[in-house]
C-alpha cells in the first residue's frame, strides 16, 4: 500500500495535536523512489511507477527507496528508523539530493528541490542544510577549528569571520580549548562533537543526522544523546535523524518513520507506534520497549465522554467529594506513565486527567497503570469498556 | 552434463563441464605434438606466414620522425622543443650539484663552484634528523658518506640531478592523469590497458622510440625514466582518491564545495597518505631506471655500472651499483619518514615560535651556505681529495681470481648438472610444444577460470606471439621465467611461512626483502657473472635473486592475514602445527600466495630483458639487439610479446585468485 495513506490511516486522533506546537512544513516528499541499477527510471515508467518486489528482482534492480512520502514540520525531531539495508541512509541522501532520486516529489521550504540546478542546490546546501555523518567524515588534515570553519571557508567567508563563528559553535558543543587539535587526537565522541559543530556552523534550516551515534560506545552514545537533546532545546532546529536503534528513536523523536525494504511502514509519535503498531514488523520493535517511558497518561486513560466533561470537572477534586467519586487527584494528560505510576499505585484510587487548558478529559485507574508496567498480569480495570487501550 | 569432482562437493553451484574440456585440450595438445614431426609449422611458425608488424612499426616511426608535420613545425621539431624545455631544470640542478658554472668577465672567467659535498651531506643528515630522528640521520649520513669516501660523489650528483627533475614531473603527471581517471570512468577505462602495457613491456623496448623522438642524451633518459615511473603513480592516485571515505565526499558536497574545492580541499588532502605511496614508488622506479637510462645517455652512476659491467670490472661495477642502492635507500626512507610523520599539531608548534616552525628549512639552508663558504678556504671540501677515496677494485679482482681458481670445479659442477638435467630438458620440452595446442590449453584455462572473455583474450595474445614470428623465443622466455619462478617460490614459500610464524624472522625477512627490492636490477648481474660466467644459468640466478622478494612477502602476508579466530578455532579443534599450516593457513592464504606468484612472474619477466646482457637467447635478447641497432619495430614487437606473456599470466592468476577469494568469502583486494 502507498505510504501516504499509511501515514494518514495510522495516525491516531491524538496525533492531531502536532509535535511541540509546530505549524509549518519544512520538507515534504511524495512518492519518492530510488532504484539502483541500469535504466531505473525507464523501468519505473514501464511498470506504471509502482513495480513490485518481484518485478524489481526480475529486472536485476534494487529498490532502495520505494514510494516514500512524509512531511517534516518546523522545529521537530523526525527520526527515520530501520535496520541495515532498509534504505534509510539512501532515503536521507535523497532528501538532500546527495543521491538523485529516480522519481517523486521533493519540496523544501516551498520550492521544488528536484528542479533545482546544480548551482542552486550548492547554494541551498551551503546555507540551509547541515549534515552529520556516522563515521564523522572529518578532514584529517585540518584542525578542529579548520574543520568547523570549513563549510564557511568554501562559501568564501573571510578568515576572521569564519573562525569567530567556528569558535562559537565549538564552545556550544563543549570543545572549547581543543580548537587546534587534529581529529586523530580526539576520542570518537569528541570527533562527533566536531562533526556536529561543523554542521551547525552555517546555521542550517534543516539538519540531517545520519546515524550520528552508532559508531560510539554505549555509554558515550547515551551522553551524546543527552547532549543532542540539550542542543535541540537551545536551537529548535528542524531535524531528520537516522538510526537503527529503536530505543534511541524513542528517546529523541517527536515523530518516527519506520522503514523496511525501502518502504515507510508507519509514521507516528513514539507512543502511537507502541499503542497501535501498523504491522507485525513494527510490533516486533515495540514489544521490548519500556512502555512506561513512552506512553502518556492520555493514551492509557479512559476518556470521559464529551458531554460528561464539563459536569465532572470538579475544580478542586483533591478529596473524595467530587463527581465520579473517590478521585485521588489530577494528572496532566501529557505526562508519561512512568512519571506518575508511583503516585497512582500508592493512592490505590483513580485520578482525574486534565489537558493543558485544565479541562478534565478522562480518568486513570491504578489497574491501567499496572497493565502498562506489567502487561497481562493486572486484573481488568473497573471501568470495563474503557480498559486498556494498548494493542497486544 | 559430466560430473566433475567440484560438482560433487558443491552441488548447489552449477559448474561448467570443465574436466571434459581440460581432457580434450590436453588430448589435442598431445595429438598435435605427435603430429609435429611431420607438420613442422605446428612448432615453428613459417617465416613466410609472419605478419610483418615490426616493419610496419619501423616505417611509421620513420615517417613520424622524417615527414610528420603540424604545418608550422614538424613533429620532430615539436619533440625536440619538449626536450629543450625539460633540459632547463636539469641543467640548473647539474650546475648546483655537480658542475658549477663560469661567468665570463672580460678576459678572465669567474668560476662559481657547485655546492660542497660536505654541505649536501650535512644538509641531508640534518633533514633526516628533523624528520625521522637519530636512526634515520645515521642511515642517511652513512649513505651519503659512502658516496664521498668511495669516490662516487660526482656521478651520484649527476644521477641525483636527473632524479630531482624526473621525480616531481612523474608525480605531477601521474597525479593529473590519475585525477582525470578518477573523475571520468571513460578516461580510466581508456587508460587501463595502456598502463598495463607500459608496465609489462620491457623498458628497453620503449627506449628506442624515445631515442628517435628526443635524441641521445640525458634529457631522453629522463623522459624514459618519467614514462617508466609514471604508471604506478596514476594507478595509486586513482586508488587513493577512490579510498577516500564516501562520507567525506558527501560531506564536501553538503558543505557546498565546487568541483575545484572538492579536489583541492577535500579529496587530495584526505588521500595524502595513499598518494605518498605513489611518490615513493616514483622515486624507487626512477632509481631503478638509472642504469637502463644510461644506455641512451643518462651518464652518472648508471653509466659507471654499465661501463664496468661491459669491462667485467667487478669492483668498479659493484661500487657504483651500491652507490645507486645507497641513494635509493636514503631517498626512500626519507620519503617514508616524511609521509608517516604527518604534521605536528599546531597547538604544540605554536608554543615554540617561528624558528622552530621553519627549523628544518633554515637549518638546511644554513648548512649548505656555511659549507659553501667554508669550501673557499678549504679546497678539500669542494672536491673530496682523490688520495682519501677507497677503491675496492683490486680487492674484487683478486677475489674473482681466487674464486675462479679454487671454486671453479664445484661451481661448474653444480651449474652443469642443473643445466643438463633440469634446464635444458625443460627448455626442449617447451620449445617442442605445438603453438595451436598451447593456445588451446590457455584458452581452456581462461574459460574455466574467468569465462569466455578471458579465454578469448589469452588465446588471442598467444596467437599474436606466434603470428609475429616470436613463438620460439617466447617459449625460451617462458622456460627461463618459469624455472626461475619455481626456484623463487621454492625459496620464498618456506621463508614466508617461517616469517609468518616468528616475529624475529619476519623482521629479518622484511628487511632483507626491502633491501633486495631497492637494489637496481642490474646489480644482481655482477656477482652472478663473477661466479658463473655468462649463460642461462647465470640469468636464472639473477632472476631468482631479483624476483624472490614478492614470493616471501605475499606468503608471509597471506598467512598472517588468516583471521586469528579461525586459527584459534583450529587449535581448539586439536590441530597440530603441521595440520594447522596445511589444512587451515595455507588453503586460506592461497589466493594471496598466488598473487605473490603473479608478482614474482612479473618481476622475473622484467629481469628477463636485463639478463639479456649475460647472453640469453630469448625475447629479452631480441629487445636488447633491437636497442643496439635502434630498430624500433623489432624492439617494440619483441617487447609486446613479453607483455603478452605477462598479461596472460597476470589475468589467469588474478582471475583465479579473485574467484577463490570470493568463494572463501574474503573481501576483495583493492
Amino acid at each position: 500500500m502507498p505510504s501516504p495513506t499509511v501515514a494518514a490511516a495510522t495516525r491516531p486522533p491524538q496525533a492531531e495535536a502536532g509535535p511541540s506546537g509546530a505549524a509549518g512544513v519544512k520538507l515534504t516528499c511524495r512518492g519518492l523512489w530510488k532504484i539502483f541499477g541500469e535504466g531505473g527510471r525507464r523501468f519505473l515508467e514501464r511498470h506504471g511507477g509502482a513495480p513490485t518486489s518481484e518485478q524489481l528482482a526480475a529486472g536485476g534492480l534494487i529498490g532502495a527507496v520505494r514510494d516514500a512520502g512524509l512531511e517534516i514540520h518546523d522545529g521537530e525531531v523526525f527520526v527515520i528508523m530501520g535496520l541495515s539495508g532498509s534504505g534509510k541512509s539512501t532515503f536521507v541522501r535523497c532528501l538532500s539530493r546527495l543521491i538523485e532520486p529516480t522519481a517523486g516529489e521533493l519540496i523544501f521550504e516551498g520550492r521544488d528541490l528536484l528542479a533545482a540546478s546544480e548551482r542552486e542546490l550548492t547554494e541551498i546546501r551551503r546555507h540551509k542544510m547541515g549534515m552529520v555523518f556516522q563515521h564523522f567524515a572529518l578532514l584529517p588534515h585540518l584542525t578542529v577549528l579548520g574543520n568547523v570553519a570549513f563549510p564557511l571557508e568554501v562559501q568564501g567567508v573571510g578568515r576572521a569571520a569564519r573562525e569567530a563563528r567556528a569558535l562559537e559553535v565549538i564552545e556550544l558543543v563543549g570543545l572549547k580549548g581543543r580548537e587546534s587539535y587534529f581529529p586523530r587526537e580526539l576520542s570518537g565522541g569528541q570527533q562527533q562533537r566536531v562533526g556536529i559543530a561543523r554542521s551547525l556552523a552555517v546555521e542550517p534550516e534543516i539538519w540531517f543526522l545520519d546515524e550520528p551515534f552508532s559508531a560510539l560506545d554505549p555509554l558515550i552514545r547515551r551522553e551524546m544523546q543527552d547532549e543532542f537533546l540539550r542542543l535541540q532545546r537551545v536551537l529548535r532546529k528542524t531535524i531528520v535523524f537516522i538510526t537503527h536503534d529503536f530505543d534511541e528513536a524513542i528517546r529523541l523523536a517527536d515523530r518516527i518513520a519506520i522503514m523496511k525494504d525501502g518502504r515507510i511502514v508507519q509514521i507516528g509519535r513514539p507512543e502511537d507506534l507502541v499503542t497501535s503498531p501498523a504491522t507485525q514488523y513494527v510490533a516486533e520493535f515495540t514489544r521490548d520497549v519500556s512502555r512506561a517511558k513512552v506512553l502518556s497518561v492520555r493514551s492509557v486513560m479512559s476518556a470521559v465522554p464529551e458531554s460528561a466533561g464539563p459536569e465532572s470537572a470538579g475544580p478542586e477534586s483533591d478529596g473524595s467529594g467530587a463527581a465520579g467519586g473517590e478521585l485521588a487527584g489530577e494528572l496532566p494528560a501529557a505526562a508519561r506513565i512512568g512519571e506518575v505510576a508511583r503516585r497512582v499505585l500508592r493512592a490505590e484510587r483513580p485520578f482525574a486527567v486534565v489537558d493543558e487548558a485544565g479541562r478534565v478529559v478522562g480518568r486513570l485507574e491504578p489497574g491501567q497503570v499496572l497493565e502498562v508496567l506489567a502487561p497481562g498480569e493486572a486484573a481488568p480495570g473497573p471501568g470495563g469498556e474503557g480498559g486498556v487501550k494498548a494493542a497486544q | 552434463m559430466t560430473v566433475t569432482g567440484e560438482m560433487a562437493t558443491a552441488p548447489a553451484v552449477p559448474r561448467r563441464p570443465g574436466l571434459l574440456a581440460w581432457v580434450a585440450a590436453l588430448a589435442v595438445l598431445v595429438a598435435l605434438w605427435l603430429a609435429a614431426g611431420r607438420l613442422t609449422w605446428l612448432v615453428a611458425w613459417p617465416d613466410g606466414w609472419i605478419v610483418p608488424l615490426r616493419y610496419w612499426i619501423s616505417d611509421a616511426m620513420h615517417w613520424l620522425v622524417r615527414d610528420a608535420t603540424f604545418g608550422l613545425f614538424t613533429f620532430k621539431e615539436f619533440t625536440r622543443a619538449i626536450a629543450w624545455v625539460l633540459n632547463l631544470p636539469l641543467q640548473a640542478c647539474l650546475v648546483l650539484l655537480s658542475r658549477g658554472f663560469e661567468v665570463p668577465l672580460g678576459a678572465a672567467t669567474l668560476a662559481v663552484p657547485p655546492l660542497s659535498w660536505l654541505g649536501v651531506l650535512g644538509a641531508m643528515t640534518f633533514a633526516s634528523w628533523r624528520v625521522g630522528g637519530r636512526r634515520l640521520a645515521l642511515l642517511v649520513g652513512l649513505c651519503f658518506g659512502y658516496l664521498v669516501v668511495f669516490g662516487q660523489w660526482n656521478s651520484a650528483m649527476v644521477t641525483l640531478s636527473s632524479i630531482l627533475v624526473a621525480v616531481p614531473l612523474g608525480i605531477v603527471g601521474g597525479a593529473l592523469l590519475g585525477i582525470a581517471g578518477y573523475r571520468n570512468r571513460e578516461v580510466e577505462r581508456a587508460m587501463t590497458p595502456i598502463l598495463d602495457l607500459m608496465q609489462t613491456v620491457p623498458v628497453f623496448a620503449y627506449l628506442i622510440p624515445v631515442l628517435f623522438l628526443f635524441g641521445f642524451g640525458p634529457v631522453s633518459a629522463m623522459i624514459a625514466t618519467i614514462v617508466y615511473a609514471l604508471p604506478p603513480m596514476v594507478r595509486i592516485t586513482i586508488l587513493a582518491l577512490r579510498a577516500v571515505p564516501a562520507e567525506v565526499v558527501e560531506f564536501g558536497r553538503m558543505a557546498g564545495c565546487t568541483e575545484r574545492q572538492m579536489l583541492w580541499k577535500v579529496l587530495l588532502p584526505s588521500a595524502r597518505y595513499g598518494l605518498m605511496v605513489g611518490v615513493n614508488q616514483v622515486i624507487m622506479l626512477s632509481l631503478n631506471m638509472v642504469i637502463i637510462a644510461s644506455m641512451i645517455g643518462a651518464g652518472g652512476l648508471g653509466h659507471d655500472v654499465l661501463a664496468a659491467l661491459r669491462r667485467l670490472a667487478i669492483g668498479a661495477g659493484l661500487e657504483a651499483g651500491v652507490a645507486i642502492t645507497v641513494l635509493a635507500i636514503s631517498l626512500d626512507r626519507l620519503g617514508q619518514a616524511i609521509a608517516s610523520r604527518g604534521a605536528t599539531p599546531v597547538h604544540v608548534l605554536r608554543a615554540r615560535g617561528f624558528v622552530a616552525r621553519h627549523g628544518t628549512l633554515i637549518g638546511i639552508l644554513g648548512i649548505l651556505a656555511g659549507a659553501y663558504l667554508l669550501a673557499f678556504l678549504v679546497p678539500a671540501l669542494r672536491h673530496y681529495p682523490d688520495a682519501l677515496t677507497v677503491n675496492t677494485g683490486p680487492f674484487f679482482d683478486k677475489l674473482v681470481e681466487w674464486v675462479n681458481v679454487h671454486l671453479f670445479t664445484y661451481l661448474d659442477a653444480v651449474k652443469s648438472s642443473l643445466l643438463i638435467y633440469v634446464l635444458i630438458p625443460f627448455k626442449r620440452f617447451l620449445v617442442g610444444l605445438p603453438w595451436p595446442g598451447v593456445a588451446l590449453l590457455l584458452a581452456v584455462a581462461g574459460w574455466r577460470i574467468g569465462g569466455p572473455r578471458l579465454a578469448a583474450l589469452v588465446a588471442a595474445l598467444a596467437v599474436f606471439v606466434a603470428v609475429t614470428g616470436n613463438w620460439e623465443k617466447a617459449m625460451i622466455s617462458a622456460y627461463l621465467c618459469g624455472i626461475s619462478v619455481v626456484v623463487a617460490m621454492l625459496i620464498g614459500l618456506p621463508v614466508g611461512i617461517l616469517a609468518a610464524g616468528s616475529e624475529r624472522i619476519h623482521r629479518i625477512a622484511q628487511n632483507t626483502v626491502d633491501t633486495l627490492q631497492t637494489l637496481p636490477s642490474f646489480v644482481y648481474l655482477i656477482p652472478v657473472v663473477m661466479l658463473f660466467q655468462v649463460g642461462d644459468f647465470s640469468a636464472m640466478i639473477a632472476i631468482v635473486a631479483y624476483a624472490v622478494a614478492p614470493a616471501v612477502r605475499y606468503t608471509d602476508h597471506g598467512i598472517r592475514g588468516v583471521p586469528g579466530e579461525i586459527v584459534e578455532a583450529a587449535r581448539m579443534a586439536g590441530c597440530r602445527r603441521g595440520q594447522l599450516l596445511w589444512k587451515v593457513q595455507i588453503p586460506l592464504a592461497l589466493p594471496e600466495i598466488m598473487l605473490g606468484v603473479n608478482q614474482t612472474i612479473m618481476m622475473a619477466l622484467s629481469m628477463l630483458v636485463i639478463s639479456a646482457l649475460v647472453g640469453t637467447r630469448d625475447l629479452g635478447q631480441e629487445v636488447y639487439i633491437a636497442l643496439t641497432r635502434a630498430d624500433t619495430g623489432h624492439g617494440l614487437v619483441a617487447g609486446l610479446c613479453v607483455a603478452c606473456i605477462a598479461i596472460v599470466a597476470d589475468r589467469l592468476i588474478g582471475a583465479w585468485a579473485a574467484r577463490r577469494r570470493e568463494e572463501l568469502g574474503m573481501e576483495q583486494r583493492a
